[in-house]
C-alpha cells in the first residue's frame, strides 16, 4: 500500500526555490512529499522571510497543498543550535567568521534530514539549491549551477559522494527568473517572495546576537569575555587605542574601528587571547596563502599536490591556487597571486572548471 | 481502500443527519433570531430547537444551555468569570492534564497574582479524588476537571470530585469536550456547575459549542454587545453550526448504546490484537476507566512522528502527543504527567475510533502498523541517541 518507490522528499523551506522544486516533481508525476524542518523556534520574533521561520513553513504546507503532495514539520531546533548555532557564536567568540550556512547543509540537510527522510521511506532529498549533481568516473560530482549568479556550490562543498548519490538538485540548470516565472505561471502563493540574505536564524545584528546568546547560556560559553574592549594594535605590537570588544571585529573590515590614523587602517588578525586586534594597511591584508583544517575531498583524495580554483568566500571569484595537503586533514593552500582578506572560519572551496573537489575551513594566513 | 481515518478525538467528519439539518441553513434559509420578522422567527426557532436537543443529551433543561462558538472559549469564559466574580484574588484547582483552554487561562491568572494548584494523575491516567479534594481551600474559587483525557480517553472522577466541591460551596467547571457524544453523560449524576461540549467531536459543525450553566450559577461571557444567550454570549447566533449541533445532539441521544458497542469492539478487537502483530506494543492506562474509542500505545524504539508520518503515506490518520501551530511534534506533556520517559512519550501514538470505522479498517489497519513498524526498526534500529539529547 505504501508508495514509497523512488519516493523523493522535498526540502521545503517555504521559500520560493524549494517550492518550485516541489511543484516541478509533482508536475513530472514523480512521488513526492515535503518536509520542512522547524530549526529555530522563535515564533514570538515571526522572522519571515528567514529559511527557518515559523511563519515560512506555513507557506511550504500551502505549497505542498498546491502541489497536491503531503507535508510534514520535522522539530529540529536541538540539532540546529548543536550543530549551526552553538558552533556560530563559538567562532566569533574564538576570533572567526563563521559561514553557518555550510555547516547547516552538512549536518542538518544532508545529514540529519536526509536519515528522516530515509525513515519515512524516501530514497532521496531534493532542495532548492543553484548547483548540480553529475556522474563522473568515481560517482557522482558537485558542480556549480549554470546560472553563475545564483551558483550555491560553495555552501555544499563538505557532502560526500554518498550525500550527493542520495540527493537532487532540480534547479541547478534553472536561471531565477526562470524559477520565478514557474512559481508565478503556477500560481504558487510564494511566487514573489525575496531572498533570503541573512542568516537565517539572527533577527538583527550579529554581534547583538552572539551577545545575546552568551547571556542567554553563561554555562556553554563559560569564560567569554564580554564588553571588555579590545587593544587595538599594529603589526609590531604597538598600541594605537582602545575599540569594542574583539567580536564585533571581521578580518578586513575598515570602518567602525574607533581609531584614528592618517591613512585607512583594516583589521588584520584578531587576537581573543590576548584582546587584541592587529590593524594595518591594505596591502598588510595581502597574503600568499592559507593554511586550512577539516580538509574534505568529494572524490578519492589526491596522492600530489592539485592546481585549482580557490574560492575564500563565498562572493570571491576565485584565484588559481596549489593545494598542499598535510597532516591530519590540515592543508596549505598557495595562491598564484596574494589574496585579500583571508578570513578565518570562512571556508575555502577548490574548484576545476565548474567542479567542485572539495574545500577546507580557513585557520590562518600564510606569509 | 480510501484513507482510514483515527483520529476522532481530534475531529469527527459530519453526521448525515447533522449535514441534512445544516443544509437549508446554508442554503435556502437565512435569518437573525434577533429578528422580529418571519425570517427571524424561523432562525429563532432553530437555535431553540438546538438548545433542546442540546439539554436533552445531558439530563440539563434548556435555559442552562449556552452557545458558544468553541469549547475553548466556553472554557476561557467560566474560568475568567469565576476569578473576575473573586475580585481577581484566591485560588484554582485544576488538573495537570486538563486541555491547554484551561491550563493556559489558568496560567494566565497566575501571572496575574492567583495562585494555582495542579493536580498531577497517576500512572494509571487518572486524577486521584482525594488529592483533588485535597487541594480545595476556603478561598478556592474554581475547580476544573476534564470528564475525559483528550490523549489517554481516561475517565476522571469528576463525580466525586463535584461532591467535595458542593460540600465546599467551590463551583466546579467540567470540560466534558472529548466525553460528550462518546459515552452518556448526565449533568445532575456529575453534579457539576459548569460542563462544556463541542460538536465537531460528535459529528457536529466546527464553530459550534455550548456550556452548560447550572441554574443559580452566574455567567458573564467573554464578548460584551448584544443580549444574545440571556447576555451571557453576546454575538448573533451560528444559525447553521447550532443547527448541526442540536441535531448531533439528537443523534448522540438515539444512538449512544449502539455507538458505545460499536466503538467498544472496534477498540477491544485492536487491542486484542495488536501485542500478537506487533511485538513490543505498549498498552496504556487499559485497567482504568477508559473511553469507548481510544487507544494509546507506544512502540519502543520507534519514533512516533516517523510511523505517524509512514502510517499517514500508507493512508491511516492517527496522532501523536499535542501538535504545536506549525505542525512539529513535541513530548506530551499529559504522557510525562502519567510518568512515561520521555522516549516512550515519543513513541507513542494515539487511535481513535469512529462511528463510521469497521472492522476490516481495524484489520487493515493493524497489518499497517504491524509492516511500518517492523521498517523503521529496520531502517532505524537506533532511535537512543536523538532523543536522549532532548
Amino acid at each position: 500500500m505504501t508508495e514509497t518507490a523512488g519516493l523523493t522528499a522535498v526540502a521545503m523551506s517555504g521559500g520560493l526555490d524549494s517550492s518550485v522544486v516541489a511543484w516541478l516533481l509533482a508536475q513530472r508525476g514523480e512521488p513526492a512529499i515535503g518536509l520542512s524542518m522547524l530549526l529555530w523556534d522563535r515564533s514570538e520574533e515571526a522572522v519571515h522571510g528567514r529559511c527557518c521561520g515559523a511563519l515560512d513553513l506555513g507557506d511550504a504546507k500551502r505549497v505542498a497543498q498546491q502541489a497536491g503532495i503531503p507535508h510534514y514539520t520535522l522539530r529540529m531546533d536541538h540539532e540546529f543550535r548543536q550543530k549551526v548555532v552553538d558552533p556560530f557564536v563559538e567562532d566569533y567568540l574564538a576570533g572567526r567568521t563563521p559561514s553557518p550556512c555550510v555547516r547547516c547543509n552538512t549536518w542538518i540537510k544532508f545529514d540529519l534530514l536526509l536519515e528522516r527522510a530515509r525513515r519515512l521511506g524516501a530514497e532521496r532529498v531534493a532542495t532548492g539549491h543553484y548547483a548540480r549533481i553529475l556522474e563522473g568516473p568515481d560517482g557522482p560530482e558537485l558542480h556549480t549551477a549554470l546560472d553563475a549568479d545564483k551558483d550555491q556550490s560553495y555552501y555544499l562543498f563538505e557532502l560526500t559522494r554518498e550525500q550527493l548519490a542520495a540527493s537532487s538538485f532540480p534547479l541547478g540548470e534553472m536561471s531565477k527568473p526562470e524559477v520565478r516565472r514557474l512559481a508565478r505561471e503556477a500560481g504558487l502563493v510564494v511566487a514573489e517572495k525575496g531572498e533570503s540574505m541573512e542568516v537565517c536564524f539572527v533577527a538583527g545584528g550579529v554581534r547583538e546576537f552572539v551577545e545575546e546568546q552568551v547571556a542567554e547560556n553563561p554555562e556553554r560559553f563559560a569564560g567569554a569575555a564580554l564588553n571588555s574592549p579590545a587593544a587595538l594594535v599594529d603589526s609590531a605590537g604597538k598600541t594605537l587605542g582602545t575599540g569594542q570588544p574583539y567580536y564585533r571585529y571581521t578580518v578586513g573590515q575598515r570602518r567602525g574601528l574607533g581609531v584614528a590614523a592618517p591613512s585607512p587602517l583594516y583589521v588584520l588578525a584578531i587576537e581573543p587571547a590576548e584582546n587584541r586586534v592587529v590593524v594595518g594597511s591594505e596591502s598588510d591584508l595581502m597574503a600568499p596563502g592559507l593554511r586550512g583544517e577539516r580538509l574534505h575531498w568529494i572524490g578519492p583524495a589526491p596522492h600530489s599536490p592539485v592546481e585549482a580554483t580557490v574560492k575564500i568566500r563565498s562572493r570571491h571569484p576565485g584565484a588559481p591556487a596549489r593545494i598542499h595537503p598535510l597532516e591530519d586533514g590540515h592543508v596549505e593552500v598557495r595562491f598564484a597571486e596574494p589574496q585579500r582578506g583571508i578570513t578565518p572560519g570562512q571556508a575555502a572551496v577548490f574548484y576545476q572548471e565548474t567542479r567542485v573537489l572539495g574545500g577546507c575551513w580557513i585557520e590562518g594566513r600564510l606569509f | 481502500m480510501d484513507a482510514v481515518y483515527l483520529d476522532h478525538n481530534a475531529t469527527t467528519p459530519l453526521h448525515p443527519r447533522v449535514r441534512a439539518a445544516m443544509l437549508p441553513w446554508i442554503g435556502e434559509k437565512h435569518g437573525n433570531p434577533s429578528s422580529l420578522h418571519r425570517f427571524g422567527q424561523a432562525a429563532r426557532e432553530a437555535v431553540e430547537a438546538a438548545r433542546e436537543q442540546v439539554a436533552a443529551l445531558l439530563g440539563a433543561r434548556p435555559p442552562e444551555v449556552v452557545f458558544t462558538a468553541s469549547g475553548t472559549e466556553g472554557n476561557n469564559a467560566v474560568i475568567f468569570d469565576a476569578a473576575r466574580r473573586a475580585g481577581h484574588r484566591g485560588h484554582l484547582v485544576i488538573s495537570s492534564i486538563e486541555h491547554p483552554s484551561v491550563r493556559e487561562a489558568a496560567a494566565r491568572l497566575e501571572k496575574k497574582g492567583l495562585e494555582v494548584t495542579r493536580v498531577s494523575p497517576g500512572g494509571d491516567g487518572v486524577v486521584p479524588a482525594a488529592e483533588f479534594a485535597a487541594a480545595l481551600r476556603p478561598d478556592t474559587f474554581l475547580a476544573c476537571l476534564m470528564l475525559a483525557n483528550n490523549e489517554l480517553g481516561t475517565l476522571q472522577p469528576v463525580a466525586e470530585v463535584a461532591a467535595a466541591c458542593r460540600e465546599r460551596g467551590i463551583p466546579m467547571l467540567c470540560d466534558a469536550v472529548q466525553a460528550v457524544g462518546k459515552q452518556p453523560v448526565d449533568v445532575e449524576a456529575l453534579g457539576v456547575d459548569y460542563l462544556v461540549l463541542g460538536a465537531h467531536k460528535f459529528y457536529g459543525p466546527l464553530g459550534a459549542a455550548a456550556v452548560w450553566v447550572r441554574k443559580g450559577r452566574e455567567l458573564g461571557g467573554l464578548l460584551v454587545g448584544g443580549s444574545q444567550e440571556r447576555r451571557r454570549r453576546a454575538s448573533t447566533e451560528n444559525v447553521p453550526a447550532l443547527a448541526g449541533l442540536g441535531e448531533a445532539a439528537a443523534a448522540a441521544r438515539e444512538e449512544m448504546p449502539a455507538r458505545v458497542a460499536h466503538l467498544t469492539a472496534l477498540r477491544d478487537r485492536f487491542e486484542a490484537e495488536l501485542p500478537r502483530r506487533v511485538p513490543g506494543a505498549l498498552l496504556h492506562c487499559t485497567a482504568s476507566p477508559r473511553l469507548p474509542n481510544t487507544s494509546h500505545v507506544a512502540f519502543p524504539g520507534v519514533e512516533g512522528e516517523s510511523l505517524l508520518i509512514r502510517l499517514d503515506l500508507a493512508g491511516f490518520a492517527v496522532s501523536t502527543g499535542s501538535a504545536c501551530s506549525s505542525g512539529a511534534v513535541e513530548p506530551s506533556k499529559t504522557l510525562l504527567a502519567i510518568g512515561l520517559p520521555a522516549e516512550e512519550a515519543l513513541s507513542s501514538l494515539r487511535v481513535s475510533f469512529g462511528i463510521s470505522n469497521n472492522q476490516d479498517e481495524v484489520e487493515a489497519f493493524l497489518a499497517a502498523l504491524a509492516r511500518e513498524v517492523a521498517e523503521l526498526r529496520r531502517v532505524a534500529p537506533s532511535l537512543g541517541e536523538r532523543l536522549v539529547t532532548r
